[in-house]
């Protein structure tokens, strides 16, 4: 069973051919300070993207806007064809449909693994427990750690914590997966294991945006590679001309930067 | 062997898992004088603290053997026979437990208090045990607590009534503290999180609710449920004396039980709200299932500690002429014949609380050690 199939199910609300994600002009303010300006986004169904910037660009607030985690205060934002406004429904309906993994894993450290993995879908999503515990073993092998379900996070090495986060994502069978910066808390070994679990998610078709500084994952996975600074998108495009040819002078200067 | 050569053998056992023959400490760093050594004279100012101290315990600690046990009457006698010994008179708590232990609820009926007494006790341990965590708990104390309300107050199944006016000692002191955690701990619970709210005004009630009863002594608190609260009641409606108390006691635990729980709360990342927002949790899910479990778990020491202070404080409904344990052991000493007798009086209410003080603490620190599983490394 792979999990692409079991995605397939077409949403009501929108026909396949239109964007899953849309933002038109999406503004953000933290106090006075303009964290994003005029974003405008259109990610397709299968689409993986790979977000870019120096730190304090906006990056991790314009995906957490896609969740909700972060509030917009101008634009529109519809995601998988519901509108995201303030309206708590929308916000919850959106959730359902949208895993996130964070940079510091943010695994419940007082449930086991398995229990951080059967909760949603138990509580949110009403399946039975019987069958959220299979559909939790399916993805902890996915993410080659069966054997650690009934262990607590606490007792796991920051790449498997993460992984089990990945799972804990998967398990709400989500048609969108954020990453924000999924690899950045994790010791340099650790870091391929990760990334490996992201590659096969891309190569089953899951829709992604992954902000990261792995420019590796981002030449491999990604379709289209975006450059963001000060708050705006500065540059986007297929990651052989975003690495190749890239245009705007702040990715000359960035590329030239984290790429020795 | 050389320096080098243990060193080296140490770090192979250390990483081979020690098959190489083990190295042990020099002797004067273990056993009996080890131990004495490093703790009570590993220096001259830790040698000296350790003989002033030394010499002060064996100036008191002979004398209180002496008034406790060796001195004291044992026997069940007349006051004047206590007044000639040196010693403790148990004597008089022989006399008197009766009073102490039930105030003046009527001598004839006190099986009754010691019955709802025994059987509170027993559910009490029984709920100890986190494997009796069940619905049917609940059920259990709902039945325990109407079978006690029917035991004190009585007037049906042939028992006396006996008005609240008269119930005292140890059952009021552990009712009024059951209740002020009972109900107080889940109103402090809301509190907290009213703090925490989002919404402006239920943040503003909660704020000045904890403040205002926060900020006054308990003992204003109970005076005002006493004698200021029938004042805004309409006429002819009165409530019992003893229930004003409580609610005010109430009131108070929830006020201090609020603060705790918010100094918990506060101790959980942000990441694990984020979290459980982007599973798709709502705001009673998120805090049921993974905010107020970690809260109150790093909440144990202080909310124990509430928790001991408030039990001792029910002490102060004798200012709304209530006898409690405290109140009865007092009412014990007004008797003309055994006047006189205030040491041994407080001294076995004293063991009183601290049994079931020092209980609560050892409880605590094994549920503890028991809800730690999740942070162990």
């Amino acid at each position: 069973m792979s999990l692409a199939s079991e995605r397939q199910s077409p949403t009501a609300h929108a026909a396949s051919g239109s964007p899953i994600i849309e933002m038109t002009g999406v503004n953000k303010w933290f106090g006075e300070f303009h964290v994003l300006k005029e974003i405008h986004l259109a990610v397709e169904r299968k689409e993986r993207i790979v977000i870019c910037g120096p730190s304090g660009s906006g990056k991790s607030t314009m995906i957490r806007c896609i969740n909700a985690l972060e509030e917009h205060q101008r634009g529109k934002i519809v995601v998988d064809g519901i509108e995201l406004t303030s309206n708590l429904k929308n916000i919850d309906a959106i959730r359902r449909e949208v895993g996130m993994v964070f940079q510091q894993f943010n695994l419940f450290p007082h449930l086991t693994v398995m229990e951080n993995l059967t909760l949603a879908p138990i509580w949110v999503r009403k399946v039975p427990k019987k069958e959220a515990e299979e559909t939790a073993m399916y993805y902890l092998e996915r993410v080659r750690i069966p054997e650690q379900a009934q262990k607590y996070p606490g007792q796991l090495s920051g790449g498997q914590q993460q992984r089990v986060a990945i799972a804990r994502s998967l398990c709400m069978k989500p048609k969108i997966m954020l990453f924000d910066e999924p690899t950045s808390a994790l010791d340099p070994e650790m870091v391929k294991e990760v990334l490996d679990t992201m590659v096969s998610l891309a190569e089953e078709g899951m829709t992604m945006l992954c902000v990261t500084h792995e420019m590796g994952f981002a030449r491999t996975v990604a379709d289209r590679v975006i450059f963001m600074d000060f708050g705006e998108i500065v540059e986007q495009n297929r990651p052989d001309d975003f690495f190749g040819n890239p245009q705007s002078d702040r990715l000359k200067l960035f590329l030239s930067q984290i790429l020795h | 062997m050389t320096d080098q050569t243990l060193h080296r053998t140490v770090q192979h056992a250390a990483r081979t898992g020690g098959d190489s023959p083990v190295v042990q400490p020099p002797s004067t760093k273990t056993g009996v004088i080890g131990w004495l050594r490093a703790n009570l004279f590993s220096t001259w100012y830790n040698s000296l603290a350790t003989l002033i101290l030394l010499y002060i315990l064996a100036k008191l600690v002979p004398g209180i053997i002496d008034w406790l046990f060796i001195s004291a009457v044992w026997s069940h006698t007349e006051p004047e026979v206590c007044r000639a010994a040196d010693g403790a008179c148990w004597a008089f708590i022989h006399e008197k437990y009766r009073l102490i232990l039930f105030g003046t609820y009527p001598f004839d009926e006190q099986w009754r208090p010691t019955l709802a007494v025994l059987l509170y006790l027993v559910l009490l341990l029984a709920s100890c045990n986190r494997a009796f965590w069940k619905p049917w708990l609940g059920v259990a104390w709902v039945v325990l607590l109407a079978v006690i309300g029917t035991l004190m107050y009585g007037g049906i199944f042939g028992l006396t009534q006996v008005p609240t006016t008269r119930w005292g000692g140890l059952p009021l002191t552990l009712m009024l503290a059951s209740f002020a955690l009972a109900i107080g701990f889940p109103l402090g619970i809301l509190m907290a999180l009213g703090r925490r709210s989002d919404l402006p005004i239920v943040r503003m009630l909660s704020v000045a609710y904890i403040e205002l009863i926060r900020g006054v002594p308990l003992i204003t608190v109970l005076f005002m449920a006493s004698v200021m609260l029938p004042l805004f009641l309409p006429q002819g409606v009165s409530i019992n004396n003893l229930l004003r108390a409580q609610i005010g006691i109430i009131l108070f635990a929830s006020a201090y039980l609020a603060e705790v729980v918010r100094g918990g709360l506060q101790a959980i990342p942000k990441g694990q709200y984020e979290a459980a927002d982007s599973i798709g949790l709502g705001y009673w899910q998120k805090t049921r299932l993974i905010i107020l479990p970690q809260a109150l778990r790093i909440s144990i020491p202080p909310l124990v500690n509430t928790f001991i202070g408030l039990f001792k404080d029910t002490s102060l409904v004798i200012i709304v002429g209530l006898f409690d344990l405290v109140g009865a052991a007092k009412a014990a000493l007004t008797d003309p014949s055994w006047r006189g007798f205030y040491r041994e009086s407080y001294f076995f209410i004293a063991m009183i609380y601290f049994v079931f003080c020092f209980s609560m603490s050892k409880y605590s620190q094994h549920l503890e050690k028991k809800l730690n599983v999740g942070t162990r490394r």
